[in-house]
């Protein structure tokens, strides 16, 4: 079985204005909605208490808004999660009130409301807990990405670096700008799946470059344009496949994993689809952009050999 | 010929293989619920007392089954969390507060294995249950209180030389004192100087008055910190002790923090309030004039009463009370520096130095104990319904005579080890410098969702797993097939590596095993890709599969170390939730390394090596 059969010779590189157009787009609907709607942050970032609970039977949420209500929580935000029989409560933080004392409370006046409540989860995040996490997130994201900049620099060529952080920064923003156009809870897993879909991304990257270093190196004749659609048809039914076997996992995650791992495999799902097409787009455009030539990948002493005048 | 592993790759294969295989086997035979019952400080465990849990169980008509004696503990399993948690009532009740009964879930792991050292994955609370908190020591209210404590000091010091002050108060910096003149303040800092050399002093002048600042230096207040972590750190231990939880993890995070974290509990109102409980503490005289025996047998004479020592010997010791915890401003253990031998000092604020200044004055040669008081839960069966009740612990921690008249500072001696002494310091200090603590994050997963995400876990890598395995037979034919081995294999090794590790598995750490199954395959792809390429290239199978191996490596290696990278990054940046991810991805990418490159070749080889072959299934 062959998804792609033959030898391609897709014109990839001649739609690389469709494609630089459409990435242009979905970034300004992306910095769009990120910038005038922002991120549902979970708790983990924002501090706050989140409690999770589970009914014998369905149940309507106006009743336990009006319970919570009473017991002096009147900001409440109270959803369904996952079934009608679960509802998860989030209560931003309060100062008055001690946090422990806070969820016992709340956890009491659903039981007054509704004696066959049953707890499943707690989390209380303190303010400053969540600015710290907030903190280290961002750190790490700012960290993995320099990492990578710096091992593409010294395994490649520095025009490779740029493209393929681009790529990288063009999955996250629009992973995350999917998330800020939804309202979809943003918490710490989502962030870890963020960091996932860097290096997944990264990968398919990768797996380009090689191909087009080794091109470059191997094609006495073509213009750059020529090396990189080459490289892309060599390496695209790998691509596919990966991203097919990768997405199968994450949609048994998504569908069969339970709902607190859901905003996790649905970025991980959205980065892998991403993260596929930037790296036959994003990553090589860029480069492209950047004016890699062959001159550039030749090994240092072939290259004074065989200088051909393409130098830059 | 081609295409052929030399003997010793096959048996670093097999080794391999059978080593994940073993360290991976003990997930295969789960958990069973238990209770886990060790000694408390009068309390030892035997054969006795495991047919008087069995026997009371019984009786309950519980069912139990097994009850082992292990060194130190007494292990009873169930074969249900039901029957686990209706026993735990009766257990408690039967044996008292001298025994910690503690909910536990016990590998049901076979001995062969255990011997091995083979142990299943640790499960992290959002799989099993349980509580996490992250609480934060006051540091401040820690040094306020030793500022307190120096500023009562300061001010008997000039009250007894007859220093005139206008006033004496302990502020954020220091304690700040105001004189009306500036002799006075000359005066004061010559004595406070040689009194307290530990202070800083600072001239302030404010209102037309002469003041000096006393402030404690950065060491000191280090110190003061240091102390303070550790007393909370040992005050939760013994709570936690209290609470009856098997596997508590109870350590330090950073210079103020502790993080505790209790698998199984699930009253976290309960939780929440033994941890907060505070001991206490209280020097007493030691009714030397009456006998302890005859106290014992009825007798007790008024004044005094009947206090225990930990190994239940029983002392005689007045009412009146000398000293209590929160006089205590530091405690600390160290060598005695005549006899070499382990001691502790203890300091007092100027307030507990006067009372023991009067009390040492009268009884030079006579002892004096410490007693330790805390509030521990009892559980008793009443009508067939547990019923819990505080009750009131104290304990004798220690005899000592004294040996000359003291105050402030004073050296207990005649210890038996520098274990016992650092001990009896971490327990002085427990009543003194309590510096408040508050939980600033709290993570309390119940036991249905921990259940359902176990479940909701494993199905999902399961049905993801199957679905790669089908997808790569049907594309890519017998190398897919060998494909789904390594797989198999790769998956096997994360199991084993994360168990041999004892790394907590989370619900995030599941997902980053599914992660990697889905990732792993994209060597094989690589290759099979490759492999595929060459042959469309017209080469013959046998150059297409070693070429097709060849040039992929640099790609996979290039790709999977770039994805290391950001696994490391999450590793160290990341807490909690992003942790366990990171360490299943950053596992399973290495061992994809391994099986993908290494196992599908040696398979292939296998097949295909060391012959003629004209096609290949690919």
């Amino acid at each position: 079985m062959q998804l792609l059969k033959g030898k391609l010779a897709i014109d990839f590189m001649g739609k690389r204005r469709i494609a630089v157009v459409f990435s242009a787009i979905l970034l300004a609907i992306s910095l769009f909605a990120l910038i005038t709607r922002g991120l549902n942050f979970g708790i983990d970032f924002t501090g706050g208490t989140l409690i999770e609970v589970g009914y014998p039977q369905a149940v309507e949420l106006e009743p336990i808004r009006n319970a919570l209500a009473t017991s002096g929580f009147d900001g409440a935000q109270v959803q369904h999660f996952g079934s009608s029989r679960d509802v998860l409560v989030r209560i931003a933080p309060q100062t008055e009130k001690e946090s422990a004392q806070l969820s016992e409370e709340a956890l009491a006046g659903l039981r007054q409301q509704d004696a066959g409540v049953e707890m499943r989860r707690i989390e209380f995040v303190g303010p400053q807990v969540g600015e710290e996490l907030t903190e280290q997130g961002a750190l790490a994201m700012i960290y993995a990405l320099i990492g990578i900049l710096i091992y593409i620099m010294v395994r490649f060529q520095w025009r490779f670096a740029p493209g393929a952080v681009i790529a990288l920064i063009h999955d996250v923003l629009i992973v995350l700008g999917f998330f800020a156009v939804f309202q979809f809870d943003f918490d710490l897993t989502v962030l870890a799946a963020l960091l996932a879909v860097i290096g997944y991304s990264l990968n398919d990257t990768i797996v380009v470059f090689d191909r087009i270093r080794e091109n470059f190196r191997k094609m006495r004749k073509g213009s750059p344009v020529e090396v990189v659609n080459r490289s892309l048809n060599q390496t695209i039914s790998r691509t596919l496949m990966t991203s097919i076997t990768t997405l199968l996992v994450l949609v048994s995650l998504f569908v069969f994993g339970g709902e607190v791992i859901h905003a996790f495999s649905l970025a991980l799902i959205l980065g892998v689809v991403v993260g596929t097409y930037s790296s036959i787009y994003v990553a090589s455009t860029a480069t492209l952009a950047l004016g890699v030539t062959k001159a550039d990948l030749m090994p240092t002493k072939v290259e004074s050999k065989e200088g051909d005048g393409s130098m830059v | 010929m081609m295409n052929q592993y030399p003997i010793w790759k096959y048996l670093l294969l097999v080794v391999v293989l059978v080593v994940g295989a073993v360290y991976a086997l003990p997930n295969v035979y789960g958990e069973d619920p238990a209770l886990q019952i060790s000694g408390g400080r009068n309390a030892s465990i035997d054969e006795a007392v495991r047919d008087r849990v069995v026997n009371t169980l019984d009786t309950a008509g519980i069912s139990v089954k097994q009850a082992e004696v292990k060194p130190g503990q007494l292990l009873i399993r169930f074969n249900d969390t039901e029957t686990q948690l209706r026993a735990v009532d009766f257990v408690k009740s039967e044996l008292g507060t001298n025994y910690v009964v503690a909910l536990n879930l016990a590998p049901a792991t076979p001995g062969w294995l255990n011997s091995l050292n083979a142990l299943p994955m640790y499960l992290g609370l959002d799989l099993r249950g349980g509580v996490h908190f992250l609480m934060e020591v006051d540091m401040k209210a820690a040094a306020q209180r030793a500022l307190e404590g120096y500023s009562t000091d300061v001010r008997s010091l000039l009250r007894e030389a007859r220093i005139r002050y206008a006033m004496i108060r302990a502020e954020a910096q220091g304690v700040r004192v105001m004189f009306r003149s500036n002799e006075d303040r000359e005066k004061a800092r010559a004595l406070i100087s040689k009194e307290l050399p530990t202070l800083n002093l600072q001239d302030i002048d404010a209102d037309a008055k002469q003041g000096l600042l006393a402030s404690m230096d950065e060491q000191e207040l280090r110190d003061i910190e240091g102390f303070a972590l550790q007393q909370n750190i040992l005050t939760l231990r013994n709570r936690v002790n209290e609470l009856g939880v098997a596997e508590p993890v109870i350590v330090q995070q950073g210079g103020n923090r502790i993080v505790v974290q209790l698998p199984g509990v699930q009253d976290t109102a309960e939780a929440k309030r033994i941890l907060g409980a505070t001991a206490t503490l209280e020097y007493r005289a030691v009714d030397t004039e009456h006998d302890v025996q005859a106290a014992v047998s009825g007798t007790v004479p008024a004044g005094s009463r009947i206090y225990y020592e930990r190994d239940g010997n029983p002392v005689l010791l007045k009412k009146s009370v000398i000293v209590t915890g929160d006089q205590i401003v530091n405690a600390s253990s160290g060598l005695d520096q005549q006899t070499g031998g382990p001691q502790v000092s203890v300091m007092l604020d100027a307030k507990g130095a006067r009372s023991m200044l009067n009390f040492t004055k009268k009884s030079v040669g006579k002892p004096m104990a410490v007693v330790f008081i805390e509030n521990k839960t009892e559980t008793r069966i009443v009508n067939g319904e547990p019923v819990r009740t505080s009750k009131k612990i104290e304990e004798v921690i220690s005899v000592a005579t004294i040996r000359d008249v003291f105050s402030k500072r004073f050296q207990t001696t005649g210890l038996d080890s520098p274990q016992e002494a650092h001990e009896l310091a971490l327990l002085l200090r427990s009543g003194a410098l309590a510096a408040p603590i508050n939980i600033i994050e709290e993570r309390t997963i119940g036991p249905s969702l921990g259940k359902d995400n176990i479940e909701q876990g494993f199905n999902s890598v399961i049905i993801g797993f199957i679905a790669v395995l089908v997808f790569m037979a049907l594309y890519y034919r017998v190398f897919g097939l060998v494909a789904d081995l390594a797989l198999a294999l790769n998956l096997v090794l994360i199991v084993a590596i994360l168990s041999m590790l004892q790394a907590t598995l989370t619900m995030p750490g599941i997902a980053g095993i599914v992660l990697t199954v889905g990732m792993a395959v994209d060597a094989n792809v690589l290759i099979f890709e490759r492999i595929r390429e060459e042959l469309r290239n017209g080469n013959s199978p046998q150059a297409s599969i070693h070429s097709g191996y060849e040039k992929a490596f640099s790609t996979i290696a290039d790709a999977n170390i770039t994805t290391l990278i950001a696994a490391v990054v999450l590793l160290s940046y990341g807490t909690g939730a992003i942790k366990g991810f990171a360490v299943t991805l950053a596992i399973g990418i290495v061992t994809s390394m391994f099986t993908a490159i290494l196992g599908t070749r040696a398979v292939i080889n296998l097949i295909y090596g060391g012959r003629r072959v004209s096609r290949l299934s690919i």
